[in-house]
């Protein structure tokens, strides 16, 4: 049996809820959830990967930021539909952050500077029709990621 | 589990590093150990072939800025070749084109490392 097929059976279709420990081996479990949830809403196989990247790139910045690596903190990962859009909410416990402090990634820049972060949030913002990030000091923080069914 | 793996083969002098699979925060490092293994050995020429590479994530992007200033400096180059329209696109948008060759296949990428030698 096949990766994709042992995690759609982990994965219950009806199930809108995925939560993961934070650690980077659980990117593959979000990553097929994502890709069953859009398929099942009528995404196309562009849009698709769109969401998986984003959605990858939001979890890998709650692990790297938001709980410094610690493993056993929580993500929640979110599906709704509305409006003829696939919506996406991750929620998290940890750091804060000001999204408006990300500037945009200037490739020349970061390599005089050996910078290799800073584009997970650019390409979120490129590949959905919208990202909103809104914060509960010492609660939560919350990520919702947009993105129309065409 | 993501599934990645990467294997290095050695043509004319010139290091292929050949990947495939699901490029993300998890498996990153692999790819990470490749560069550094091929840097202590004071291997510099380097091609990075996609094809058989379904996904990348802005972590695996950040692999090449790594290593990218090192191995110039000493003379070397990574050229990234054969990738798929999806993954070219990421790369596209980041804007790596600018400092990277990005090649339609090893052949091409190695004729380059060649060419630039006998300059």
């Amino acid at each position: 049996m096949n990766r994709q097929l042992i995690n759609f059976l982990e994965i219950k279709v009806n199930e809108n809820v995925l939560v993961i420990t934070s650690r980077t081996e659980n990117l593959s479990k979000v990553r097929d959830f994502i890709s069953i949830h859009s398929k099942n809403a009528g995404l196309k196989t562009n849009d698709i990967l769109d969401v998986m990247l984003a959605v990858d790139e939001a979890v890998t910045n709650i692990i790297k930021h938001s709980y410094s690596f610690d493993p056993d903190c929580e993500i929640k990962i979110e599906i709704f539909i509305e409006n003829n859009e696939f919506i996406i909410a991750i929620t998290d416990e940890g750091k804060s952050f000001d999204p408006n402090s990300v500037p945009e990634p200037d490739i020349r820049k970061y390599q005089k500077e050996n910078r290799v972060g800073g584009f997970g949030l650019y390409l979120m913002k490129k590949f959905m029709d919208d990202v909103v990030y809104s914060s509960i000091p010492n609660s939560y923080n919350k990520t919702v990621l947009k993105k129309k069914i065409n | 589990m993501s599934d990645f793996s990467s294997k290095i083969i050695e043509h004319d002098k010139i290091q292929i590093i050949k990947l495939k699979g699901y490029l993300d925060a998890h498996t990153a490092p692999k790819l990470e150990d490749n560069f550094a293994e091929l840097i202590s050995k004071n291997k510099f020429n380097i091609v990075v072939n996609f094809k058989d590479l379904n996904y990348i994530s802005s972590a695996g992007l950040g692999v090449f800025m790594a290593y990218i200033e090192k191995i110039r400096e000493n003379k070397g180059d990574i050229k990234l070749t054969e990738m798929n329209e999806k993954v070219y696109s990421i790369f596209d948008l980041l804007g790596f084109p600018l400092l990277y060759e990005i090649l339609d296949n090893d052949e091409q990428a190695i004729n380059k490392f060649l060419g630039n030698k006998s300059e």
